[in-house]
């Protein structure tokens, strides 16, 4: 029965040691929004992905590397606050993901399974794409790990301070799209965003350090993978819900229960 | 550029869409020199410094830096988020690739040593302020670079700051740039003080630019002639917790 489960657990433990770090940046910068953003915009990318016959990973990123040009391009003007901005990419690209998915009528695809992943479908092949995909992330991750804390502290100071900002936040959200494209496997699009934040928010009352903080958020990320996939397996309930269930009562026990550790 | 340029900006202009910012603005940065630039809300001083900084790119004329320049710089506000656990002294290694050697002494100098492990979401404006100063003395700069570093600071704390810094810059022989938005309240060391007003009105030492003709048109709403600074003589002054410390030599 263990071999079943275990390339989605594998996988599943993956995003969540990844969506640890990545999360607590969203965070602490207050990316929220563009994260969701991000996901949403992923079904796009997953259609287009099967549109061009490619490995829908790489649609999702191509697609969100795109948003986050669009994003920077539209930062300028000052015709509409950048929160309206980010619901009109999220919804627009979400709703022609959908309308593209629904004409496609050469392959089948698992409508619920975009929006709230499809983790227990997670074969041996998933887990090549995705470790590697997962090994590159940690890699870069290690690199840009002091520029982009300067720059959650102060964008203005870390620019003075010689750090090129607008670079290393364009690595920083090609990241998060690659987090967001295994992502979508285990928990689907409309879920990501609470994969990124209710682990970190968890983690923030349990860390004196930003470097603890990122490494609780795995944690407790990874636990609720583990947990929210025995409950699916258990009670045959769909394995992305229970994997964020699991998340969101975590962070709920830790916000009630345990004492700050920074003063 | 002159040996001892720092910074030289030529005719710089900046406009954001339509609107002019900056106009026709050139000014020397020497080494050691004092340079305060003042002028009314919405001047465009802040947006000069962010040109010196690097943060903004001039619309027209050009912005020289020596090559080599390491600048700290001191913003006039910065609020970290707190849901990022951050101590004072890992933002200060922050600056410096992780090297904690140096911390302690920084912090004693500027008189912050107490509070090395505090988060710095607790810290005071004036806490702050002078963790922020060790933060760009920690880059070893040649040019310090301030913020309206007067204002949400008391005037004692004020006089206090402005004492460490024409210390530091004796010590250390960076060269200082900051803005004011009050001839009241520049350094009595500066060497220099430039009035702006999108262009350069003008310039010289604080006690001409008070007389000048453009600045007393400028803030000729009453409040150059009204307002009179006391001046006390206290014998002895506050630390930042507010302990009384007796003086040990007088300014």
């Amino acid at each position: 029965m263990i071999e079943l489960i275990l390339p989605a657990l594998l996988v599943g433990l993956l995003l969540a040691a990844l969506a640890g770090p990545l999360g607590c940046f969203v965070v602490w910068s207050r990316m929220a929004y563009f994260g969701d953003t991000l996901a949403h915009s992923a079904l796009l990318g997953i259609a287009l992905g099967l549109l061009v016959q490619v490995n829908p990973a790489i649609g999702v990123i191509a697609v969100s590397a795109s948003i986050a040009l669009a994003l920077t391009v539209l930062q300028g003007q000052r015709f509409i606050a950048s929160d309206t901005l980010l619901g009109i990419m999220a919804h627009g690209t979400l709703a022609l993901g959908l309308v593209l998915v629904s004409l496609m009528d050469n392959v089948r695809v698992d409508l619920l399974g975009l929006l709230f992943g499809d983790l227990l479908a997670s074969n041996y092949g998933d887990l090549i794409w995705v470790g590697g995909l997962a090994l590159l992330i940690a890699v870069v991750l290690y690199f840009i790990w002091t520029p982009m804390l300067n720059i959650a502290i102060s964008q203005e100071l870390a620019q003075a301070e010689g750090i090129h900002v607008g670079a290393v936040r364009f690595l920083f959200m090609l990241l998060l799209a690659s987090v967001v494209a295994i992502g979508m496997k285990v928990v689907g699009a409309l879920l990501m965003t609470a994969m990124l934040i209710i682990p970190a928010a968890a983690a923030r009352k349990l860390a004196a350090t930003p470097e603890l903080m990122a490494l609780l958020a795995s944690l407790v990320g990874m636990s609720a993978v583990a947990l929210g996939l025995a409950l699916s397996w258990q009670a045959d309930t769909p394995a992305g819900p229970s994997i964020v269930l699991c998340a969101s009562l975590a962070f709920l026990f830790i916000f009630v229960f345990a004492k700050r550790k920074d003063g | 550029m002159n040996q001892d340029t720092l910074v030289e900006l030529e005719a710089v202009g900046l406009d954001f869409k339509t609107r002019t910012i900056l106009d026709q603005v050139s000014l020397q940065v020497r080494r050691r020199q004092i340079l305060t630039i003042i002028g009314p809300n919405g001047a465009g001083k802040s947006s000069l410094l962010k040109v010196i900084l690097g943060l903004y790119p001039p619309t027209r004329g050009q912005c020289h830096r020596t090559p080599g320049l390491s600048i700290g710089y001191m913003p006039q506000r910065l609020t970290v988020d707190p849901s990022l656990p951050l101590s004072v002294e890992r933002f200060l290694t922050l600056a410096n690739g992780g090297n904690k050697a140096p911390v302690e002494a920084v912090l004693r100098r500027v008189g912050a040593r107490s509070l090395r492990q505090s988060p710095v979401q607790s810290l005071s404006g004036g806490e702050f302020q002078r963790v922020l100063l060790a933060r760009a003395l920690l880059r070893q700069p040649d040019l310090l670079v301030l913020d309206e570093p007067a204002q949400g600071v008391d005037l004692q704390g004020q006089q206090a700051l402005y004492h460490l810094l024409a210390e530091l810059r004796d010590e250390q022989g960076f060269a200082i740039l900051m803005v004011s938005h009050d001839l009241h309240f520049v350094m009595a060391r500066t060497d220099q003080v430039l009035c702006l007003n999108q262009h350069i009105c003008c310039s010289g030492t604080a006690e001409s630019v008070s007389r000048h003709p453009e600045y007393l048109s400028l803030f000729s709403h009453g409040n150059a002639e009204d307002i009179a600074i006391y001046t006390h003589n206290h014998d002895h002054h506050h630390d930042l917790h507010g302990h009384v410390v007796e003086e040990h030599q007088h300014d």
